[in-house]
């Protein structure tokens, strides 16, 4: 186990140097940052030198490259250019968003796992094409229009929640658009799971503890379901970097200061510092999501084992 | 200059504008008159009057809560160069001149006279008893500190070319390579309240530019402990910061010790940062926030409805140009002009205003803005014929010319702000049904506002392209000069003429202010000859606020004058 | 059939292998960023990719069998006729739009802007006046160019990739799962939003190269897992034995039998790339006028969503209904091809 783990974190540098090498690269194809930073002028020529120089921006990209592994091992994430330090800026950003996968999270799990079970034990029921179809409908409409329309109903022609998302972000407060993220892979979790069982139900284990006289709920619950997370479980771990990177839209509909938004404000403003640092961070998680989910394996599945 | 409503920031939101409905009488002021029980408003209206309550004259306690975007730059006053920085500086700041909010015209504010008899050498004397928030007192040094810092070109201010005509500015801030002074020979201290500004050339409108946000004073604490300063900006404004979290929120509360004549009306101001004013409109709607200064575009026609009279639609002294690439020969051979203005004349301005802007934006009919004023050099209807909707005379203008280049125009603008993507789609479909041809004009959005001012640096323009404008300080220099003087800051067009650039000249050398203004309109007049930029519309400010609110108006800066909102 | 034996996932299959030296995190899905779905697409696709090691015992390699078995099962699924025909049908209009208009989808006026429904115009007008139910029919070329090309690509790159690894292991294998991991890695909103704002081109290609960019690894993971299954089959092993060279047993052995799980796993994705292009152009870098497209459409028309919902509905309404027609028909082929559920 423990020659395992180190094997794969010695795996994960190479992904980690190339992933933050081809984000370095995609946003210095973006072009120079500092025109946009004069409002609509064309900046003078020498402060626009200064500028260049002071984020280093004057260095060819792969010295940039460097300097900026070399910062970020000793801790230093560089400044944006509102001259916030991108640590700060992750100190305020990472809570917030991981309070928002959370409770995307906790959505996947509960209710996805239950539809999962109750269709997969029920197959080819009504239960079941209903919540076949209303996954299918929920799986191709993109993500902004449900946010849009929740927010208009929700937040505008009803009024049960507020519209954005303070500063604060509260769970509670995270609640709509923590669904509305969760959506898509919601639905996922709820076929996954469904295919699961269904394949489970019939299995040689499962007949043993029905035959034992196992009361049904037990045999759900203790056998049936723990070997059937294990692709569940696979596609949760694995869609939690997803859900951190990938929370712009939602970020953005319902004003919530976290990751995407940083990112979205990266991006706009070409801040090389802010996307990159972020982006670094996200790597790291989705690295370490893996590994845990494969860990977890062993967790789920007894007869697998890591030497 | 700040310049920032349509693109300064990279905010998918911004601000917009402005006050003043006597500068410009027919400028389309849609007052909404309906009431606020209107269908569909009723939830709004609920929710609004819980939380209202109290009683006429107003809680000076209370706080509000308005819309913001995350100012780009740190808030430096000389380093401040777009609408949401600004607005923070607006109510932190109290500079020599203060723009009315109203009439946008000049007055003393720290300022006790400022005189000069050549138009070039100024003394400027300081009134006595102004301090800083921190107790420190606004002396002639505050000004000097300030101005040389903003002009030094190791401080990387980016508004350092407002001291660009204050004499030894080669100095301190030379085009190229390092600088050999670091403070200004043209500002000299003469006591504690005085100080002298020599420029470099005559200037006779100076003194008016003086309320622009670069030239507020500094307190020491400024240069002793900048990053503290940075992290809570310490002003001489009626607020003060309370607390500022970068990205999401800045407070700010009134200052009781502040001794100016425009003391807060209420407690203080919670700025919120919104990355989409759609969602700080549906905040406003459902009682989550007060004051909305930027409406989006979408729901123009549901704001009369939805707010009533709690609806701004005032004019701001902002306007919408299509510049054009003159480096290009294509766009530069004789004849263009005429292509030019065919362009012009196969853009419906009134259609796209009633209906994409909900009249929130005038059609234009010159270079300037109403806000000017007659006496400042507003002249409706200069531009003629040129800014009339005339499909046929465009067809036929066009072929005169020669035809448009390549057969095609493209229009390039920045499509990271939600609403330029529509006016520049109805424009193209304006002049391809004005033409007769489905694909004449073709919008060409770039992705982020830093790409899309680098490609106007490097001259990469493929043909018209989105050109804002909002002024600095209402004159009428603000609005040709930066734009169309040969290497002028903003003229991005690189269109350059002897005959205009000698007209304003003229006119700046001009002391008496009406000879001025004349001889700029003549220069304007050039412009228009030329068809050098095609002027598209004035644009409005548009704000909405609860009911908690009163006494909401907006200065021509297209900024909310909050210390005279009422809060209850 | 029933499935007789308890579930077990590749990881475990591949832990046991100690030949590729990969470990078993190549069982897992990764995150892709696509919202999820396309880890789903993944994760479904893998019930396939293992299912000849469960068949093991079966005489191996009946590839023509498998295909008419499934062949025969789709043609009497209701699921597959359905999305087969609607599929048929949206090909049909983006290559003849003028068989259901005769309109043109720029010919737009302004004074009709955000208009409902009215004789001639059965779906209203647009924001800029343009006629909705022409656009509708117009747009649809470009989504399914978008998604089809894109899935082309990516499953060409992704197997042919994913193919070589898994049939070379060792350092090759390694090199290329870790360049797969690295492109992974990267958020693919993300990745759209820096690449596609420089981009100044206005066709589909940049959008579309951007998604076979970002999108390969996944399909490269689900090749290389079954090549690596298929390579162990007796036949394969008797046909090295009888000195066939690599590329011939790549094509002519291998890849006939692994390319199932690619297969399906294409068919659910590419309903993905087709809402992906409508996000891209929500956060406004997607396509760009004056093409015209589902995404654009209802990304401009999603602002208005409280005057004129109308503008949203259609173009919204068709582009689900497609993106659900491949991803009916992507289950179906699964189902089909899985014999576990016959």
């Amino acid at each position: 186990m423990g020659r395992y783990v180190i094997r794969r974190l010695l795996q994960m540098i190479p992904v980690f140097v190339g992933a933050t090498l081809l984000i370095f690269l995609m946003v210095n194809v973006m072009g120079d940052p500092i025109a946009g930073l004069c409002g609509e002028r064309a900046c003078d020529p020498a402060t626009a030198a200064r500028l260049k120089a002071e984020f280093g921006l004057d260095q060819p990209v792969w010295k940039q490259y460097l300097t900026y592994m070399g910062n970020v091992l000793t801790g230093d994430f560089g400044t944006a250019f509102n001259g916030q330090k991108v640590t700060e800026l992750m100190a305020t950003a990472f809570p917030v968003t991981i309070r928002l996968t959370l409770v995307a999270i906790v959505f996947e799990i509960v209710i996805g796992i239950v539809l999962g079970v109750v269709t997969g034990m029920r197959r080819g029921r009504p239960v079941d094409t209903g919540v076949l179809v209303a996954t299918l409908v929920v799986i191709s409409v993109p993500t902004f229009v449900t946010g849009l329309l929740l927010q208009l109903l929700l937040g505008v022609k009803w009024g049960w929640i507020n519209p954005s998302v303070s500063s604060d972000a509260t769970f509670g407060e995270l609640i709509v658009p923590g669904l509305v993220l969760a959506s898509v892979s919601l639905a996922y979790v709820t076929r996954l799971t469904r295919t699961s069982i269904a394949e489970n139900r019939r299995s040689d284990y499962v007949r043993t503890a029905v035959a034992k006289g196992l009361p049904r709920r037990r045999v759900v619950s203790r056998h049936l379901l723990r070997n059937s997370l294990i692709p569940v479980v696979t596609f949760i771990g694995t869609d939690v970097g997803a859900l951190m990177g990938g929370a712009i839209v939602t970020e953005r509909i319902f004003n919530i200061h976290g990751v995407g938004y940083q990112l979205y404000q990266g991006i706009l403003r070409q801040n090389t510092q802010t996307v990159v640092g972020f982006v670094t961070v996200l790597v790291l998680v989705f690295l370490a999501a893996n590994l845990i989910v494969d860990l977890l394996y062993a967790v789920l599945d007894p007869r697998i084992r890591y030497a | 200059m700040r310049r920032g409503r349509d693109g300064g920031a990279a905010d998918a939101r911004r601000p917009r504008v402005v006050t003043g409905a006597r500068t410009a009488p027919r400028t389309v002021t849609r007052t909404a008159t309906r009431t606020a029980a209107a269908a569909g408003a009723t939830a709004v209206v609920l929710l609004a009057a819980a939380c209202g309550g109290g009683g006429g004259g107003g809680d000076e306690g209370a706080v509000l809560s308005s819309s913001w975007g995350d100012p780009q730059n740190p808030l430096e006053p000389a380093n401040t160069n777009e609408v949401q920085g600004g607005k923070v500086l607006d109510m932190i700041f109290r500079n020599l001149k203060k723009y009315d909010p109203k009439t946008g015209a000049a007055q003393d504010m720290l300022a006790e006279k400022i005189e000069t008899s050549d138009s070039q050498n100024f003394r400027i004397t300081v009134k006595d008893g102004w301090k800083f928030s921190n107790g420190e007192p606004v002396t002639a040094r505050s000004f000097v500190d300030a101005w040389n810092y903003g002009a030094s070109l190791k401080n990387n201010q980016k508004n350092a070319y407002f001291f660009q005509y204050i004499d030894g500015y080669d100095k301190t801030h030379p085009e190229s390579g390092s600088q050999s002074a670091d403070t200004l020979s043209g500002l000299k201290t003469v006591d504690d309240r005085t100080f002298t500004v020599k420029l470099s050339q005559k200037f006779s409108t100076f003194p008016d530019t003086l309320g622009y946000n670069a030239y507020a004073p500094l307190p020491r604490a400024f240069f002793d402990d900048h990053d503290a300063w940075v992290a809570k900006p310490v002003g001489n404004g009626p607020y003060q910061v309370d607390s500022y979290a970068k990205g999401s929120q800045m407070s700010l509360r009134k200052w009781d010790g502040y001794n100016g004549p425009d003391k807060a009306q209420n407690g203080g101001v919670d700025l919120k940062v919104y990355t989409d004013n759609a969602t700080a409109y549906n905040d406003l709607m459902s009682g989550n926030l007060d004051l909305v200064d930027d409406i989006p575009a979408s729901q123009l026609k549901n704001a009369p409805n939805d707010l009533g009279d709690r609806y701004i639609n005032t004019p701001a002294g902002i306007l919408q140009t299509l510049a054009f690439p003159f480096y290009d020969k294509a766009w530069n051979k004789p004849g263009m002009e005429k292509v030019r203005k065919g362009l012009s004349m196969a853009i419906d301005r009134k259609q796209i205003t009633e209906t994409i802007f909900q009249k929130t934006r005038t059609p234009a009919t010159d270079w300037t803005s109403p806000v000017l004023g007659e006496d400042g050099g507003f002249r409706e209807g200069l531009c003629g014929d040129g800014c009339e909707y005339r499909p046929s005379d465009a067809k036929k203008l066009i072929q005169e010319g020669g035809g448009l280049p390549g057969g095609q125009v493209k229009i390039t603008f920045n499509a990271d702000t939600g609403s330029h993507r529509d006016w520049v789609e109805a424009v193209c479909n304006s002049i391809n049904r004005a033409l007769g041809q489905g694909k004449a004009c073709v919008p060409n959005p770039v992705g982020t506002f830093a790409d899309y001012r680098n490609q106007i640096g490097d001259e990469k323009m493929p043909g018209p392209f989105r050109a804002g404008w909002q002024m600095d300080y209402p004159l009428i220099q603000n609005f040709l000069q930066p734009l169309y003087y040969t290497n002028a800051s903003s003229n991005d067009g690189k269109w350059s003429n002897q005959e205009f650039d000698d007209l304003v000249d003229q006119a700046n050398a001009e002391s008496d202010t009406t000879k001025a203004v004349d001889t700029f309109v003549k220069a304007e007049e050039v412009v228009r000859d030329e068809m050098a930029a095609i002027p598209l519309w004035y644009q409005n400010g548009s704000a909405g606020y609860s009911e908690r609110l009163s006494d909401v108006t907006l200065n021509p800066f297209s900024v909310p004058v909050y210390d005279r909102i009422k809060v209850g | 059939m029933p499935e007789p034996r308890p579930n077990t996932d590749p990881g475990e299959l591949d832990g046991g292998r100690s030949d590729d030296g990969a470990g078993p995190e190549d069982g897992a899905v990764a995150g892709t960023g696509f919202g999820g779905s396309m880890d789903l697409a993944a994760d479904e696709g893998r019930t396939l990719e293992r299912d000849p090691e469960h068949d093991g015992a079966e005489p191996a390699g009946r590839p023509r069998s498998l295909w008419s078995d499934a062949w025969r099962d789709l043609r009497r699924n209701p699921v597959f006729v359905v999305s087969a025909l609607l599929i048929l049908f949206l090909v049909l209009i983006s290559v003849w739009p003028t068989l259901l208009t005769s309109g043109d989808p720029l010919d737009c006026d302004l004074a009709k802007a955000q208009q409902g429904s009215q004789p001639g115009h059965p779906f209203g007008f647009n924001a800029q006046g343009c006629d909705v139910y022409t656009r509708t029919v117009y747009g649809a070329r470009t989504s399914v160019t978008v998604g089809v090309c894109a899935t082309l690509g990516v499953a060409l790159l992704g197997s042919v990739l994913g193919g070589l690894a898994g049939f070379f292991s060792g350092i090759w294998d390694a090199l290329l799962s870790r360049l797969t991991d690295v492109f992974f890695a990267i958020p693919v909103v993300l990745g759209g939003l820096v690449l596609l704002s420089v981009v100044t081109s206005n066709t589909v290609w940049p959008v579309i190269g951007f998604m076979v960019l970002l999108g390969w690894p996944q399909i490269s993971r689900i090749a290389r897992g079954s090549v690596i299954t298929a390579r162990q089959h007796d036949y394969v092993q008797a046909a090295r034995a009888l000195g066939a060279s690599s590329p011939r047993m790549l094509l002519r052995h291998i890849a006939p039998n692994a390319v199932a799980p690619v297969i399906v796993v294409a068919t659910i994705a590419l309903g993905t790339y087709i809402a992906l292009e409508a996000t891209l152009s929500f956060l406004g870098v997607g396509l760009r006028p004056p093409t015209v497209s589902w995404g654009i459409d209802i990304s401009s028309a999603s602002p208005y969503i409280r005057n004129a919902p109308h503008m949203l509905l259609w173009p919204a309404g068709a582009l689900a209904i497609t993106v659900l027609a491949f991803i009916m028909l992507g289950d179906a082929v699964r189902d089909a091809l899985d014999p576990k559920l016959r």
